[in-house]
């Protein structure tokens, strides 16, 4: 990464787009503290994140659904929900925050316990999206939640993501599906090899012509 | 051999295994989270049964308050260990962990051998586990009856612990997922001194009901049983606690039984174990109930 500088404002959805190896997840990874960055700064609200541990992090308000889903295969659907919510202790919180995620995603309910291993692709990325709601964060940052979803399942993810949103959650997108993601997003920033080469509206970028090119893949439609 | 013989071996196959169990335990629990063989895990062993000897017969406490601080500050001890020997290597490559471990194992034992002194020393019995009772012409101790039950109750325990609890829950999505586990806003580095502190404290109890049983300690009393219940613990499936019991009780029953059925090779008892570790590493490298083999150490 080579300084790059990004804001996220309170109640939109911000999306990084860029080809692979670009630094988009090492920018969330370092964000969440998984990774510790050399030098820069990063504030929530005003309050530097550099150097605090993972989960004070997460305390923040803030969490992460990791590239790959990243369910606990060893356990069940209903048990990774309440890891969602290891730090809180308010029971009926919980559960009320549960039955909520089961009303997003009927889907975890019939199988609540069935261990998340077992689960779809598909169902896997709606419990890691769910399992990071139960932290009930304030910025939900999501990495490549597309990936390798059939677009059927794809679709219904984003429609998720803007119920999430439109809930009053602010969300950070990182995506290779260049389009569904500025289509849904206020602001996107283009990142090419740890560095930010565009930014703009979603609107913006989207008719952009090297944005088409890059990322939009609309000349190789163009040939057939 | 008749029958009743065949069960009174069969009592003291039950009662080996059960410490071999409760000591197994221990590395798999290690192993499940940091994918680590804990080699002072036998010396921890050690460990507790001398605190538990120098608590009877240095400051005079009753057996069972010595029994109690016995298991606490093994349980202490071995946390300290992860602290000061694993931590550190925790983004090291893993072949640095395994030779801080064995690196642990010799200090502990040496440090015993300076402290304690080489010459076994005889662990106090108290009374109530020297009691032998007769059914039906054989002579049975009570330990024989108290350990497996000892075991039993503690292994209940654990799996409460690890499947019902929050903390069981946290240990179990370390197991497989550290950064995940993080994002989570699981305290890694707890759960993982919990993981010790719950190992060492099984270990604790098994070198205690160890003396009771063979009444005599040494500083190097903790290798062989350490090294079998670590083949134990791969003959289970590395990782998985019921397995560790189940390899804990095979290896325990079938070590007796040799010694039972051909005393010839009594003198092989202790060779016994390995063979059956080359044989599960040829033929079934995953152990009993083990799925998929992690990397190997």
């Amino acid at each position: 990464m080579k300084g790059i500088t990004l804001t996220v404002p309170e109640g939109r959805i911000v999306s990084l787009i860029g080809a692979n190896g670009a630094g988009k997840s090492t920018t969330l990874r370092a964000i969440c503290g998984l990774v510790k960055p050399t030098s820069g700064e990063i504030t929530y609200n005003g309050k530097s994140l550099v150097g605090l541990p993972t989960q004070d992090i997460i305390l923040e308000g803030i969490t992460m659904v990791p590239e790959g889903r990243r369910v606990f295969p060893n356990l069940t659907v209903y048990e990774n929900l309440l890891l969602g919510a290891y730090a809180r202790n308010d029971v009926q919180g919980i559960s009320s925050d549960i039955k909520r995620v089961f009303e997003l995603f009927p889907r975890l309910e019939e199988r609540q316990n069935q261990l998340a291993g077992t689960l779809s692709g598909g169902e896997q990325q709606m419990l890691a999206l769910g399992r990071a709601l139960m932290s009930r964060p304030k910025l939900l940052m999501m990495d490549e939640p597309s990936l390798g979803l059939a677009p059927l399942v794809v679709k219904n993810i984003f429609e998720k993501i803007k119920q999430i949103h439109d809930e009053g959650t602010t969300i950070l997108l990182i995506e290779q599906n260049a389009k569904a993601a500025l289509e849904l997003s206020d602001y996107a920033y283009v990142l090419e090899t740890g560095k930010i080469v565009l930014e703009g509206t979603g609107r913006e970028l989207i008719s952009n012509s090297e944005v088409k090119k890059a990322y939009l893949g609309e000349e190789i439609i163009g040939d057939f | 051999m008749t029958l009743t013989e065949f069960l009174q071996h069969m009592a003291n196959g039950v009662s080996l295994g059960s410490l071999y169990a409760l000591i197994a335990i221990g590395y798999t629990m290690v192993y499940g989270i940091l994918r680590l063989i804990n080699f002072a895990h036998g010396d921890i062993f050690m460990i507790a049964a001398y605190v538990a000897f120098f608590g009877i017969g240095i400051f005079s406490l009753p057996w069972w308050v010595s029994f109690i601080l016995a298991v606490v500050i093994t349980a202490f001890i071995g946390a300290l260990i992860e602290r000061a020997g694993y931590r550190p290597l925790r983004n090291s490559p893993r072949i640095s962990v395994l030779i801080s471990a064995i690196g642990i194992s010799f200090l502990l034992e040496n440090l015993g051998l300076v402290l304690f002194g080489g010459r076994p020393k005889a662990f106090y019995r108290p009374p109530v586990f020297a009691q032998v009772f007769l059914v039906k012409g054989v002579a049975v101790q009570v330990l024989t009856i108290y350990i497996p039950l000892v075991t039993i109750v503690l292994l209940a325990c654990l799996l409460y612990l690890v499947h019902k609890t929050k903390t069981g829950m946290a240990m179990r999505a370390c197991s497989r997922d550290f950064e995940t586990a993080r994002l989570m806003a699981i305290n890694v580095d707890r759960i993982v001194s919990v993981t010790f502190v719950v190992g060492s404290a099984l270990a604790a109890v098994g070198g205690i009901m160890w003396s009771l049983k063979f009444p005599q300690i040494h500083p190097l009393m903790g290798i062989f049983p350490g090294l079998k219940c670590f083949i134990a613990a791969v003959l289970g499936g590395i990782g998985n606690i019921t397995g560790a019991v189940i390899g804990g009780f095979i290896l325990g029953i079938l070590e007796i039984m040799l010694v039972a059925f051909f005393p010839a090779l009594s003198g092989y008892r202790d060779a016994f174990a390995f063979v059956i570790l080359i044989l599960i590493l040829l033929f079934r490298p995953t152990g009993i109930l083990g799925e998929t083999m992690a990397e190997k150490v």
